[in-house]
């Protein structure tokens, strides 16, 4: 089990952080994106080795419009 | 004779104008520096609050801004259409902002996805410290400052309209700093535009005025105030005509600067006539030949 966005997921841990991308639709070099797991940034180059804790808080973020 | 530097800098600025209605100028820009960088535009605009992705990239050709800003948050399976794809497409640069955060920490973690995620060490620092004004939790912003500043972030801080918080943000290395004029989106102009003056009479940095705008003379208003740049949000896209409005900044923030390099005069209490009265004819000693 891990926590996505805000939401618990069944999968995913132990998985690397692409295919977490590719759950939420993303291609594994998604542009504009950036990846944090347990409040730590998970640099771009790390995208397709890191794997994911169990029980991890993984956040994907990318551009909004904002002030 | 030749000209001042100042009469250079009216005359380019002048012509920054003309550019504006299309004719072709010999003069360089009057541009802004923050760290480097060049900027051809004093205006910065924000992003957030355009009804669509169309009317944002029309109201970015309109305003000429070079810089906009732009937010980070949860990737939207659902969302339709890429905010970045049209950005690149007005090639503009970004400029990402921490709203939203409350904490130092919680800022400096987004201010590095940010980095990750738009290859760029600029970030709009915001530290909020109260939902309801949205004003800056002076503390937490300075920490904040401090360790992005570490880190190698060119940081342009969102502060309080006071000089002395602005001088700790630029004394921990802020590459400039981004007084509010107003509460964000309160469209309430320049609240205090004496600390607005002591803040660019205070720090040696770029003065970029942030939030309050309301309208085209709030924003003419920060450059006679000698603001180097103004940010404007929610008074472009909550206009009832933003592209409108965004053209309305663009010549609002040149008249500003046009005025504040012109040097405006003195206010004083009693007239000063503009006619001499040398020459006047007197008519005391003359007959009075008007109908009773």
């Amino acid at each position: 089990m891990i926590v996505l966005n805000g939401e618990q997921q069944e999968h995913g841990a132990g998985e690397a952080v692409v295919s977490l991308l590719e759950l939420l639709g993303l291609p594994p070099d998604a542009r504009g994106v950036a990846v944090a797991v347990d409040g730590e940034v998970v640099p771009r180059a790390s995208w397709e080795t890191f794997a994911i804790p169990e029980g991890a808080h993984v956040e994907v973020l990318t551009a909004m419009q904002g002030g | 004779m030749s000209d001042s530097p100042t009469q250079l800098q009216a005359k380019s600025l002048a012509q920054t104008g003309e550019q504006c209605n299309g004719r072709a100028s010999s003069m360089p820009a009057d541009t802004l520096a923050i760290a480097g960088r060049t900027l051809g535009s004093r205006l910065v605009l924000g992003t957030g609050g355009f009804p669509s992705l169309r009317l944002l990239a029309e109201a970015i050709r309109a305003s000429g801004a070079e810089l906009v800003t732009v937010a980070l948050r949860r990737v939207d399976p659902a969302a339709r259409g890429s905010l970045i794809g049209v950005l690149e497409q007005e090639g503009v640069e970004l400029l990402p902002n921490t709203a939203g955060c409350y904490t130092a920490r919680d800022a400096v973690l987004t201010a590095k996805l940010a980095r990750e995620a738009f290859e760029t060490d600029w970030v709009k620092l915001e530290v909020i410290g109260d939902e309801d004004t949205l004003l800056p939790d002076a503390p937490e912003l300075l920490r904040a400052a401090e360790q992005l500043v570490d880190d190698g972030f060119v940081v342009l801080p969102y502060t309080t309209d006071d000089p002395v918080l602005a001088r700790r943000l630029v004394d921990v290395g802020c590459a400039a700093v981004m007084p509010l004029g107003a509460p964000i989106g309160s469209g309430m102009g320049i609240r205090n535009p004496y600390n607005i003056a002591l803040i660019r009479e205070a720090v040696q940095v770029p003065v970029v005025l942030d939030a309050g705008v309301g309208t085209a003379s709030d924003a003419t208003q920060a450059m006679e105030l000698g603001c180097d740049a103004v940010m404007v949000a929610s008074a472009v896209s909550r206009a009832q005509d933003p592209v409108a409005m965004a053209a309305a900044m663009r010549a609002a923030v040149q008249a500003g600067r046009l005025a504040r390099v012109a040097g405006r005069i003195p206010r004083r209490t009693y007239a000063t006539a503009s006619t001499p009265h040398e020459g006047l004819a007197d008519f005391s000693s003359q007959p009075d030949s008007s109908p009773q």
